[in-house]
């Protein structure tokens, strides 16, 4: 099949950036949309130019590396898919493709496709640690924990932190992001000892990363790939509440990582 | 010297929004028995007057209580709106060549503008009913003419009608949004389902419109 590509290129962070046109020709519907990408590449190498540079890595949609804006989507038009699990068939023949980075100021584009998404790993690493005991292995049913709050957690957990709530989002927020680490996290017995803490400095950490403020589109959750609900957002908010309302100076407990 | 523990509530984007979901949940409480009261109006102008009567006379004392409530939550609310949005701009200042929306309702796109819509609406309204100042023929004690006077003026209904309809739009999301962001809405299976918001976003501003209608309409004169 053959598609015509609209490409964000900029060659470095404060190059200005333009779409250039690529037709790609030949390409086989089973092919993965990053695999397309490399086609693409590896005729721009042999045409003497500089190769489309996006981020990925697992190519199997779990490390959140990849990610880019796909005919105005986040990862393109699949449902709960990663744009390196997107694959070629989900196009007809002759389309045109949009293809841009995540935009956000907390995500400055480095080259092309790629965004520095260190905004994020300053909110976790806000949140500071969890102060269980390490050492050997625990047995597996000394803590007991609620079906619920199990389940909700490892819902939570299943974020890859790519970025593309943030992409989503009208207002560039990174609220279901922050939400679904300080969710689940906050689900468990392990969590609660730090559970106020974390709620404040992850969301002055996200503040100060210069994003954006939830509005509730549902953007967010419905260009998640791992199907992270708006739920988590609610948790995040009450958990602030109640953690300002309780705030007392000096009573902290644990630190930051 | 420490910031208060208020004053950094109010400066996190979290903080700010639960003001606003606060505050916005007094305004649709407001809205909604101000409605209820309203529909008097189709028991006749003695019943009406007398109401009017009870809430300018009899219970002043309180009606002054909920006006310094109402506007406090006004003034939060829109301070807290404008200063949010203002964050949402900065924080995307290369937009995308394409973006396609994907679940967000016209009700959500359209709440910062039906909030200013709504911003111009209220003084207009108080102004027309409650001091008279903007209004043809105000007698004091006599809400019913009021009404019937004011709204036969076609392009004084037709402001408030519009008001109604930004009111629907603003109550679908803000009902529903409200309770998120306060972080009392149950987990869902599907977090942007909602009843509640629409029964109040269709109930509230139908009920209103009953009284513009029914004067534009010749119903009542
Ligand atoms: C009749 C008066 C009003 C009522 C009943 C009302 C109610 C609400 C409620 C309940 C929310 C949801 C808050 C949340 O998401 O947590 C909201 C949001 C909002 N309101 Fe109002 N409001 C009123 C007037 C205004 C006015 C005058 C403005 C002027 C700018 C405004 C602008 C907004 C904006 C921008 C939002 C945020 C939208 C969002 O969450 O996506 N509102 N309002
Ligand atoms: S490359 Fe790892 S998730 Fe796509």
């Amino acid at each position: 099949m053959k598609v015509v590509l609209h490409v964000w290129r900029q060659a470095g962070p404060s190059a200005a950036g333009s779409l250039v046109d690529y037709e790609a020709n030949d390409i086989s519907p089973e092919m993965s949309f990053l695999e397309m990408l490399d086609v693409v590449n590896e005729r721009l190498i042999v045409r003497g130019e500089v190769p489309i540079a996006f981020d990925h890595d697992c190519r199997e949609g779990i490390c959140g590396s990849c990610g880019m804006m796909i005919n105005g989507a986040a990862h393109g038009p699949m449902k709960l898919t990663t744009a390196c699990q997107l694959h070629m068939r989900s196009f007809k023949d002759g389309d045109e493709i949009w293809i841009e980075p995540w935009r956000a100021k907390a995500f400055p584009v480095i080259k092309d496709l790629v965004v520095d998404r260190g905004a994020f790993d300053r909110i976790i690493q806000a949140g500071g640690f969890v102060s269980a005991p390490t050492g050997s292995a625990q047995d597996g049913n000394a803590i007991p924990i609620a079906k619920q709050a199990a389940d909700e957690a490892m819902d939570a957990a299943a974020c890859i932190g790519c970025g593309a709530c943030v992409a989503a989002c009208p207002n560039a927020s990174a609220s279901l992001f922050t939400a679904a680490k300080i969710t689940h996290l906050g689900d468990l017995p392990q969590g609660q000892p730090e559970r106020m803490r974390r709620a404040l400095a992850m969301v002055h950490q996200m503040d100060i990363e210069t994003f954006g403020s939830c509005t509730l589109f549902g953007e967010c959750q419905e260009a998640c790939p791992k199907g992270i609900s708006i739920d988590t957002i609610a948790r995040m908010n009450w958990d602030y509440l109640f953690a300002a309302a309780t705030e007392r100076q000096g009573a902290e407990v644990g630190g930051t990582g | 010297m420490e910031r208060s523990g208020l004053r950094r509530f109010w400066d996190s984007s979290v903080g700010k929004k639960i003001v606003m979901g606060a505050t916005g949940l007094i305004l649709v409480a407001f809205v909604i028995g101000h409605m209820a009261g309203n529909l008097q109006f189709f028991s006749g102008p003695a019943r009406f007057n007398a109401y009017s009567h009870l809430l300018q006379v009899d219970v002043i004392e309180l009606t002054w209580l909920l006006r310094v409530t109402l506007l406090a939550s006004v003034v939060l609310h829109v301070i807290a709106a404008y200063q949010l949005t203002m964050q949402n701009r900065a924080a995307r200042p290369a937009d995308y060549v394409r973006r396609e929306p994907q679940v967000s309702t016209y009700a959500a796109r359209t709440m910062r503008w039906g909030g200013v819509y709504l911003l111009l609406f209220i003084p207009y309204h108080l102004l027309h009913f409650t001091t008279g100042t903007l209004h043809p023929a105000f007698v004091r004690g006599e809400a019913y003419g009021n009404v019937v006077i004011g709204f036969q003026t076609m392009w004084v209904a037709l402001f408030y009608l519009g008001a109604m309809a930004f009111l629907a739009l603003h109550l679908y999301h803000g009902a529903w949004a409200a309770f998120r962001t306060l972080g009392i809405a149950r987990p869902s299976n599907d977090p942007l389902h909602r009843r509640l918001a629409l029964a109040i976003a269709v109930i509230v501003p139908a009920g209103f419109s009953l009284l513009p209608l029914s004067v534009m309409l010749g119903f009542i004169r």
